[in-house]
């Protein structure tokens, strides 16, 4: 498979001296613990509304990063990755807020009702 | 009859539903036995299995989806014509409130993601790796993966028909109506699960095609030299990639709601069954352009290469595309402006639902402008093609009348709403799935299909299809909404409807013609030894039919858009597409595996055991994913090269190889 073959091969001898994946271990740890602190604060109603929704979008927040930084690779090309790299990141930050931010503007109809 | 059997047949086989359950349970048992008999009198099992089940080919793959997708097509349009007939007059007895409950519900469910997404993905599978000159996809092992959890998630919902009772809280499911008090019962369990289950498959494939796409274009073609029909997969996978994950969100926390006493959509306990509406249609709006966009890449192909010329404004279609893809995420809100979010919220979604027309018409006039003094030639993908205009046009522009909040207030839920839908689904998705399935046909399987019965299915269907459905704006506008079983007479609804069901049966007549125009032409096998008896213009016309499992002997070099035009033409050399014999080089291919279907089957016996509450079942389904998982891990053996001896010889036999 001449050009396109060597994409699986590199995968594959990259495996063989693999270190432990302390990097992936970590980044478990911590989406578990920015996970259960929003849980708990709901759970406990700890806190009122407005600052345990501000508390849990931070966390969500964290989240991404820890997802960009241990899981995905982010830095792995130290910024000479293809142009379609960035695009990709823009359009997946961009609908995250939105479907968050949207979610919340169409929600909020529950304060004026009640 | 022993009093245990009594109590199993009458809870899970639901006997007591009358002769209509009964009878299906027998005919299904028949069925299972005939094909279990039939594979093993012709001693056949072995050949299913090392042929297709541990396949990992993408061009077998996309025979399976699109078998498939035929299969479901068949059953949502079966649950379609019971509606039909039970409309057709007012005071029906033909169904009762709950068995027509269940009906919408499964014909919803199994034509948007049993029927839509396994059409298009398998014109995907068929056509995306031979037009960019790939030998597969990405990843193959995952490619077999999405289609069998999409195969026995398929499977899932089917079996609910006879087993414990099937869903019928409708195909969006609204909770409170969905939850546990208020449907209880195996049936909502069903819905949530088998859509969980192939929504993994599904994002599986987005992924898959857009590492395909992005990374294993042959030598030279770049972004903007891709066949349309690829960038319309590429915009349909960053649909797919953004929208799933806001389905799965929703059917776990339903599914935590109904399983664990959870209360995120209840009406008490601080829940609130809206948000399950708003994260539901976050999918369910980009869902509907996953399933347009691969049409609306369909119809580019073919009438470029029916009006044998190339696509008018290419750049402005890719545009298009992209720009749907992007402004289809901000128009979710208009499935529910009467949910009352506001002014404010409902007029910008409700602009930018009428932004959407612009790309759209943009495409349709190019299609137009395409066939401006082109040579056109009426053949079946063409005929289904030109019949996608005016009826997509028609179902455009109603749907920016549904996209005017205020007027929506009038239309929601109405039957101008239903037949607006079906306009746009069926005039888009389902014209472009029949059109891009006869266009590649010859690809797919390597004969023609034969042109007569499949033009009487083309007018049965289409003339079937505004008779059905036109009444039904008119109905909307009596005020008959969905979902009801059944109408008084004297509201003047009595003749639309009737007229309705007629189209309908005329549409059902129309599927029997395809049908057998595919059965005489898999008996005549009239075959086609050229590779391209469309004249086709793209990568994948020139390979023969059906293409080698390697694809391309060697990779060929691409040098703008529509190189094998070019190459007829004579304005490149046709070296610079078929293989050379000092090129031929050992070709790596992956290997097959039986695994992706084993994970599947334990997928699916974990469905079961959630749906009924099994433990043991799913604490046996757990282990099999996890061990499977496990296994492909540490497995390094999965590939292998075909020798220069093979691929030379085969090319030889094929005549492609040059001196």
């Amino acid at each position: 498979m001449a050009e396109h073959a060597s994409q699986p091969v590199n995968q594959q001898e990259h495996a063989h001296e693999a270190r432990f994946p302390w990097q992936y271990v970590i980044g478990f740890v911590l989406s578990l613990i920015l996970t259960i602190i929003p849980l708990e604060l709901v759970l406990h109603h700890v806190i009122p509304l407005s600052p345990l929704t501000w508390a849990a979008l931070a966390c969500a927040v964290l989240q991404i990063f820890v997802q960009l930084f241990l899981f995905m690779h982010f830095t792995s090309t130290g910024g000479s990755g293809p142009a379609y790299h960035s695009v990709t990141l823009t359009i997946g930050f961009l609908f995250a807020f939105l479907f968050v931010g949207a979610s919340i503007w169409i929600m909020t109809f529950n304060n004026i009702a009640s | 009859m022993p009093a245990w059997f009594h109590q199993f047949a009458d809870k899970y086989l639901m006997w007591q539903e009358g002769p209509l359950i009964m009878g299906s349970d027998v005919l299904i048992l028949l069925a299972s036995i005939g094909i279990i008999f039939t594979l093993t009198y012709f001693k056949k099992w072995g050949w299913l299995w090392r042929e297709w089940i541990v396949t990992v080919d993408h061009k077998k793959i996309g025979i399976m989806y699109m078998i498939a997708a035929i299969l479901m097509l068949f059953r949502g349009g079966v649950d379609a014509e019971l509606m039909r007939t039970q409309l057709a007059l007012p005071n029906m007895h033909f169904l009762n409130a709950e068995h027509y409950d269940e009906i919408f519900t499964t014909h919803g469910t199994i034509m948007i993601l049993f029927m839509a997404m396994p059409f298009i993905f398998a014109l995907f599978n068929v056509a995306v790796p031979l037009q960019i000159g790939a030998r597969d996809v990405a990843f193959p092992y995952v490619n077999a993966i999405s289609f069998w959890l999409f195969f026995l998630a398929a499977l899932l919902l089917n079996i609910s028909f006879v087993l414990g009772g099937s869903p019928n809280a409708g195909w969006t499911s609204y909770p409170p109506l969905s939850e546990l008090g208020f449907s209880p019962g195996p049936g909502e369990n069903y819905y949530l699960l088998a859509l969980q289950i192939t929504g993994i498959g599904s994002i599986a494939t987005g992924i898959n095609f857009m590492v395909t796409i992005l990374r294993m274009r042959a030598k030279g073609m770049r972004l903007m030299d891709m066949p349309l029909f690829t960038w319309s997969v590429l915009a349909a996978c960053v649909l797919i990639i953004f929208a799933f994950p806001a389905l799965t969100v929703a059917l776990a926390l339903l599914l935590l709601d109904r399983v664990l006493g959870t209360h995120f959509f209840t009406m008490l306990h601080g829940g609130n069954p809206m948000m399950f509406i708003n994260l539901f249609w976050i999918w369910g709006h980009p869902e509907v352009y996953i399933v347009i966009l691969p049409a609306f890449g369909v119809f580019s192909e073919v009438i470029a290469t029916f009006s044998k010329k190339p696509i008018f404004g290419y750049k402005s279609m890719v545009f298009a595309l992209m720009a749907i893809s992007i402004v289809g995420f901000v128009t979710w809100v208009h499935h529910f402006f009467t949910m009352g979010s506001g002014a404010d919220v409902n007029t910008f979604f409700a602009i930018a639902t009428m932004i959407i027309a612009i790309p759209t018409g943009v495409k349709v006039f190019n299609w137009l402008f395409t066939m401006y003094r082109g040579r056109i030639r009426m053949t079946l993908p063409m005929m289904w093609t030109i019949a996608f205009i005016p009826c997509f046009a028609i179902g455009g522009a109603t749907g920016v009348m549904l996209a005017v909040a205020p007027a929506d207030y009038q239309y929601h839920n109405s039957y101008f709403l239903i037949a607006h839908f079906h306009q746009v689904l069926i005039g888009g998705t389902v014209f472009g799935m029949f059109a891009g399935m006869y266009y590649w046909w010859p690809k797919m399987f390597g004969f023609m299909l034969p042109d007569k019965l499949g033009k009487w299915a083309f007018w049965f269907f289409n003339i079937g299809f505004y008779v059905c459905f036109l009444p039904q704006y008119a109905l909307g506008f009596m005020g008959m909404t969905r979902r009801i079983y059944t109408y008084p007479s004297g509201l003047g609804w009595t003749v639309p409807n009737f007229i309705s069901t007629i189209g309908a049966y005329a549409m059902g007549v129309g599927f029997i013609f395809m049908v057998a125009q595919i059965v005489q032409g898999i008996i005549e096998r009239k075959l086609d030894v050229t590779g391209d008896p469309w004249d086709g213009r793209t990568l994948e016309w020139s390979l023969p039919s059906p293409a080698p499992h390697y694809n391309f002997a060697t990779i060929p070099t691409v040098s703008g858009r529509d190189v094998w035009w070019a190459v007829k033409q004579g304005e490149l050399p046709k070296s610079s597409l078929f293989p050379a014999k000092k090129d031929v080089k050992p070709i790596h291919m992956p290997k097959s595996s039986g695994r992706p279907f084993i994970l599947s089957v334990f997928f699916f016996i974990g469905g079961v055991g959630l749906v009924f509450g099994l433990l043991p079942l799913d604490i046996i389904a757990g282990l099999g994913v996890a061990f499977c998982l496990f296994r492909r891990s540490f497995e390094y053996d999965t590939d292998y090269y075909i020798p220069v001896d093979e691929v030379v010889e085969t090319e030889t036999t094929l005549g492609r190889l040059q001196a």
